[in-house]
């Protein structure tokens, strides 16, 4: 199972807000087996969709070379469980960026309502002690990126397209030049 | 520029939202870390609400000097030494070290900094 809690990017303004939607399917395992006889997505991997919309959002502002991680939940709001067939729309802001982590506030809606709020706060894993620690191997996050159509919506906020960081075009390169094990 | 009781109930509903403690655990005497529990990524959280409260830039390192308190330059054993001391006592001049200097074991540090001290912190940067 792969652990993408959003479906797409929609929206994606490069150190501003992110939008990001996510289709609640039957077809997931979450879904299914969370509270059998009642699907539904869980709250905790709802708040995992909007860690990722705000992560890659904190991110992308040091090309994704920062160790971004989860830190805290701050306040966090449902007014409803999401049920199969609903369609989710995320909204991540940045509202304070710190050398060492970040504030991401959250609003998710549904038909149009709001669903579901929340505050986020990242912090930046640092590099002394982490040094060693690679998050993620720069190609397969090239490839989570692609899948996630980031870079076909995000822009700068001068609406200037938002470029691949040269360091995963060039993972991905080696790693397509290396032999299939 | 805010008043001490300003700085005071500013400080507390930082506290309050950050740490999930109650407004009257929230007191002068109280430490962070002892008293209120406050976790090391706490006090990224801290500074945050501080910035939004009073519009200022504050940085964690002047309340959990994690870098001073991990150099082996400055520990020996696991107590600070005179060198380290004196490197805490020039990045937090807002807190009283005189207890701290009688025992300088590290792992004393965590029950070192109270409110009152974080109040002097935010007072000393947003008066400079």
């Amino acid at each position: 199972m792969r652990w993408f809690w959003i479906d797409r990017f929609t929206e994606f303004v490069s150190g501003k807000y992110a939008r990001a939607v996510k289709c609640v399917s039957l077809t997931e395992e979450a879904v299914d087996e969370y509270c059998p006889g009642y699907p539904c997505l869980p709250s905790s991997v709802v708040i995992e969709g909007m860690a990722q919309t705000g992560g890659l959002l904190v991110g992308q502002l040091s090309d994704f070379r920062e160790r971004v991680v989860l830190a805290k939940i701050g306040h966090c709001k449902f007014v409803d469980i999401p049920r199969p067939g609903q369609r989710l729309h995320f909204l991540a802001e940045i509202t304070n960026l710190q050398p060492n982590g970040a504030y991401v506030v959250g609003r998710i809606e549904r038909d149009g309502e709001l669903f579901c709020e929340m505050e986020l706060m990242f912090a930046f894993l640092d590099d002394d002690k982490f040094a060693k620690v690679e998050q993620f191997e720069p190609a397969a996050f090239l490839r989570m990126l692609r899948l996630l159509r980031l870079f076909d919506v995000a822009v700068t906020e001068s609406g200037e397209p938002v470029r691949i960081p040269p360091h995963m075009l060039e993972a991905e390169k080696t790693l397509l030049a290396s032999p299939i094990p | 520029m805010p008043n001490q009781d300003e700085v005071f109930a500013k400080v507390q509903e930082a506290l309050v939202d950050a740490l999930g403690v109650d407004e009257d655990e929230v007191q002068p005497e109280a430490t962070m870390v002892g008293d209120l529990g406050a976790e090391s990524i706490d006090f990224l959280d801290i500074i945050f609400k501080l910035e939004k409260a009073f519009g200022f830039q504050f940085k964690r390192e002047d309340l959990y000097p994690e870098d001073i308190l991990t150099n082996s330059q400055y520990v020996q054993g696991g107590r600070m030494t005179a060198e380290g001391l004196a490197a805490l006592k020039q990045r937090m001049p807002f807190a009283d070290l005189t207890r701290f200097e009688q025992n300088p074991a590290v792992q004393e540090f965590n029950n070192l900094l109270t409110v009152q001290d974080l109040c002097n912190y935010v007072a000393m940067k947003v008066g400079s």
